[in-house]
């Protein structure tokens, strides 16, 4: 076992050199480059997080303008609904009174119209009482021989349309 | 066993030949570089290369430096999850000790003997874990007592001791924290040479068996060969399990000493 049969001669040139590399290891390797490799991930993952709180702060911003916009335009919509119900109410009610207008004048025509169709009934018939007192007349003198004078012609008549 | 029959020699991979300075003393120790002091190297240069890719510092990582990023982060978490926020500091150290371990396992893998170049595993040198683990239990003493003084000495007393089992449970406690560094150090160095030891002696089965004849270098070279190609991935494995408990360990340590129990 070589370890054991030279270690006599051998183990202060082990000792030496492995003190000597193993320090060139640390000091050049483990101080030297192993911070600044340490370094470079620790400014990677920093610069990774502060992207990611970047685009976290950019998505907030988005979502507040999203809900602004919502906002916005939620109380737009409102207000058109309002203008049209208003729209729609006053055209019911120029609807309405447009109506009512035309309603009163047909009926002021319709009155009259009957109270014309009254006074002509009413002429009508006196001229049927006239017609009907001169043929009563006319028929008395010629069949009677009778002279029957207007007027009793006339309340003759009368009384037989007011029972007729 | 003969000599002139044993041309696998397992423990051989083991053996340290000075490469340079073999007389280089230094206050009476020899300091030669040696084989194993030149995969050392080797390692500490391919970490380093390793870690060149990962400087590019880009905010969107190629594949190399998603690879470095990915290790500094194993050993943060790590380090964050075993000891917390204060482990951070410890960072630079346990990254060093986890990533020469891995590397020095590895590379000791390489199948470089095809090419001549033959591999050597420093890490199956418990003169080489024993000064890790030594530096790590330094490191675990040293916090302790700066931060705590002698307040350290009650990590051996668990929280609800009965008041007359302290005088029991302190001497374990301390006993079972006293050898830590050497359980530190022999867990890496067994787990690399055993795992060497076995392919070299699978190997001397495949070479023997087919000296031996066809007969025996089916029945035994092919299931060998076999076994040794699943041997090599565990070994892979254990390169790296090993690593990551030499690192797990020396954080749990640390954690003891800041943060005591």
């Amino acid at each position: 076992m070589p370890q054991i049969a030279q270690l006599a001669e051998t183990y202060a040139s082990q000792i030496f050199w492995l003190l000597v590399i193993f320090g060139f290891v640390y000091f050049v390797v483990g101080r030297g480059m192993v911070p600044r490799v340490m370094d470079t991930v620790g400014l990677r993952d920093k610069q990774i997080a502060d992207d990611l709180a970047a685009a976290q702060g950019a998505r907030d911003a988005a979502d507040e303008a999203e809900e602004a916009w919502r906002q916005r335009e939620n109380a737009n919509r409102e207000a058109a609904q309002a203008l049209v119900s208003e729209a729609k109410t006053k055209a019911q009610a120029s609807t309405e009174r447009k109506l009512a207008e035309v309603q009163e004048r047909i009926d002021a025509e319709l009155a009259e119209a009957e109270a014309r169709i009254e006074a002509s009934r009413a002429q009508a018939a006196a001229e049927i009482e006239t017609v009907a007192a001169e043929a009563a007349q006319e028929i008395a003198a010629r069949i009677a021989n009778v002279s029957v004078s207007q007027t009793a012609a006339r309340s003759a008549v009368q009384k037989v349309m007011a029972n007729g | 066993m003969a000599p002139e029959t044993a041309k696998v020699d397992p423990m051989y991979q083991f053996t340290i030949q000075p490469l340079l300075g073999e007389n280089m003393d230094v206050a009476g120790f020899n300091i030669a570089f040696t084989n194993s002091a030149l995969w050392m190297l080797i390692t500490a240069v391919v970490l380093w290369l390793f870690m060149l890719g990962g400087m590019k510092r880009e905010l969107v990582p190629g594949r190399w430096q998603m690879a470095v990023e990915t290790f500094t982060g194993f050993i943060d978490d790590m380090l964050e999850a075993n000891v917390g926020k204060t482990g951070r500091k410890y960072v630079p150290y346990i990254f060093s000790l986890f990533m020469f371990i891995l590397f020095a396992n590895l590379l000791g893998l390489l199948p470089l003997g095809l090419i001549g170049i033959h591999p050597f595993t420093f890490t199956s040198h418990f003169t080489v874990t024993g000064v890790l683990a030594i530096i790590s239990f330094s490191i675990v003493l040293i916090v302790g007592f700066w931060k705590h003084g002698f307040h350290f000495f009650s990590l051996f007393v668990p929280h609800g001791t009965p008041l007359p089992m302290i005088p029991v449970i302190f001497p374990i406690e301390l006993i079972s924290f006293l050898v830590r560094p050497f359980s530190l150090g022999l867990r890496l160095f067994v787990a690399m040479m055993a795992g060497h030891v076995l392919l070299e002696v699978l190997s001397s089965f495949v070479i023997d068996g087919w000296n031996a004849g066809a007969g025996f270098g089916v029945l035994v070279g092919i299931p060998s060969f076999l076994l040794m190609i699943g041997i090599c991935a565990l070994e892979i494995l254990v390169a790296a399990i090993q690593a990551y408990v030499f690192a797990l360990l020396s954080s749990l340590y640390i954690n003891d000493a800041e943060n005591l129990h």
